[in-house]
């Protein structure tokens, strides 16, 4: 069996559980922990993370950051790819990550001058 | 002697066929691929769902006054509850799946099976969340009117601006009868749309008998709230109004843009039926397991792949959460 060995560790090793249904559990409830914060964020607001930091809300940078964080551990242990090749890893991760940061920077900026040209033209969209 | 062996397998023969690239079999590479090609599909979506919004900064409908329903708490605001209840029933599925690769691994039918029927019982759930809240999306709480120019006005108390009015409450009731359309007055292949609960002058006409009235626009102000108006812009915009809009549909909805609307039917409709094909294939590996098919074979594998795949449609969900409803 390829994958009767797993790896045991998360967070670079600070965590080691005994058996691999016991790193499940633990995964678990880190996702818990991480989507918990997410929706206490989302509802309360806190005023103080409302302020614009490289063109978006401080907040909605948490968000982004907490969400590849999930992904990760989803992708690493969930999907098993902490028991992969690091070739697999390299070729599937690398991929999605050029591919996706290209479209998003593309698109994002050409949404961003739509908006320029339509709230600076002379047309006005509100009739 | 058994040296020798393990040489032979290191120069393994590229050209002879039998080589498992990145030491994964062709089926689990496979599903890999259809992942990340699939991802990129979906993140085809979430970028355009995020043009729009760049396109639209201004105007864009927040996700927290949109949906706020909770079951059997009706009327009650409750931003973000059901999803966040969404979300962690959705991971727990992935938990359970990955518990049944777990025992696959370890040739235990029993659990295989234990495990993957609480999978499909919690991608049902999910699909069956995700019904409800299409349906309170489709079926609308309020309603709005819209103005030629395609923007939305809401309703609102003047002393309470987070309070929203629906259209039933402001309606001052004219009596008119709807004439049916017959094929002798006109041309027969047209059909008869259905009719708004109110007209556009039931509106205007109890809008402008009560004071307490204002309208709520779509526009957003440096903090991040939508622009209510004073009384009296609110009376010279209201004859701007054209349309009386009730829920949504892939036209107009009362909640905004008209693409936000588009967006959620696409995004999460394409992600829902990710779910629905998930939990179809988990149904066929789970008589699989049932009837011993993995058993006989000597491995579960199959397991393995479509978990792969239901652990993806998770995913995606974090991320559909996440810039749906939390950004």
């Amino acid at each position: 069996m390829e994958n009767s060995t797993h790896k045991l560790e998360i967070f670079r090793g600070f965590l080691k559980f005994k058996s691999n249904q016991t790193k499940i559990w633990g995964v678990l409830i880190f996702l818990s922990i991480v989507t918990v914060i997410e929706v206490v964020l989302g509802i309360v607001k806190p005023e103080i993370l409302m302020h614009t930091f490289l063109g978006a809300k401080i907040i909605n940078w948490i968000f982004i950051i907490l969400t590849l964080v999930k992904a990760y551990y989803i992708a690493w242990d969930f999907m098993h790819l902490r028991d992969e090749t690091n070739g697999l890893q390299v070729s599937i991760v690398i991929t999605l990550l050029f591919l996706i940061a290209y479209l998003v920077f593309i698109l994002l900026v050409e949404g961003n001058y739509i908006y320029d040209v339509m709230y600076e033209g002379f047309v006005s969209w509100n009739f | 002697m058994s040296s020798t062996i393990s040489t032979t397998e290191e120069e393994e023969d590229l050209w002879g066929g039998g080589n498992k690239p990145f030491r994964a079999s062709y089926g689990k590479l496979m599903m890999w691929f259809f992942i990340v090609s699939d991802a990129l599909t979906f993140s085809g979506f979430l970028v355009a769902y995020g043009f729009s919004r760049f396109k639209n900064i201004d105007s864009w409908p927040i996700a927290d006054e949109v949906f706020n329903h909770f079951p059997f708490l009706h009327g009650v605001d409750a931003p973000m509850y059901y999803v966040a209840l969404m979300t962690f029933v959705l991971i727990f599925s992935s938990v359970t799946m990955v518990l049944a690769v777990d025992a696959g691994h370890h040739m235990q039918r029993d659990k295989v099976t234990f495990y993957m029927a609480l999978t499909i019982i919690g991608g049902a759930v999910f699909v069956g969340s995700q019904a409800w809240e299409w349906k309170n999306f489709i079926k609308g709480e309020y309603g709005a009117v819209e103005t030629t120019g395609g923007q939305i006005y809401q309703f609102v108390y003047k002393d309470n601006p987070r309070k929203r009015i629906g259209l039933e409450e402001i309606a001052y009731e004219i009596p008119d009868e709807r004439l049916q359309h017959e094929s002798k007055k006109g041309v027969w292949f047209y059909d008869e749309p259905n009719l708004p609960s109110f007209t556009i002058e039931e509106i205007i006409t109890g809008f402008n008998s009560n004071s307490d009235i204002v309208i709520k626009t779509e526009k957003i102000d440096k903090k991040g709230h939508k622009i209510i108006l004073s009384r009296e812009e609110s009376l010279e915009q209201i004859n701007q109004a054209k349309y009386v809009v009730e829920g949504a549909n892939l036209i107009r909805n009362e909640y905004g843009n008209r693409l936000f609307a588009d967006f959620f039917f696409f995004i999460t409709g394409f992600h829902g039926f990710h779910v629905f094909s998930g939990v179809v294939i988990n149904i066929i590996i789970f008589f699989n397991v049932l009837v011993g098919t993995y058993e006989r074979r000597g491995h579960y594998e199959m397991v393995e792949k479509v978990g792969l795949y239901w652990h993806f449609v998770d995913l995606v969900w974090v991320f559909v959460f996440t810039f749906f409803y939390l950004v």
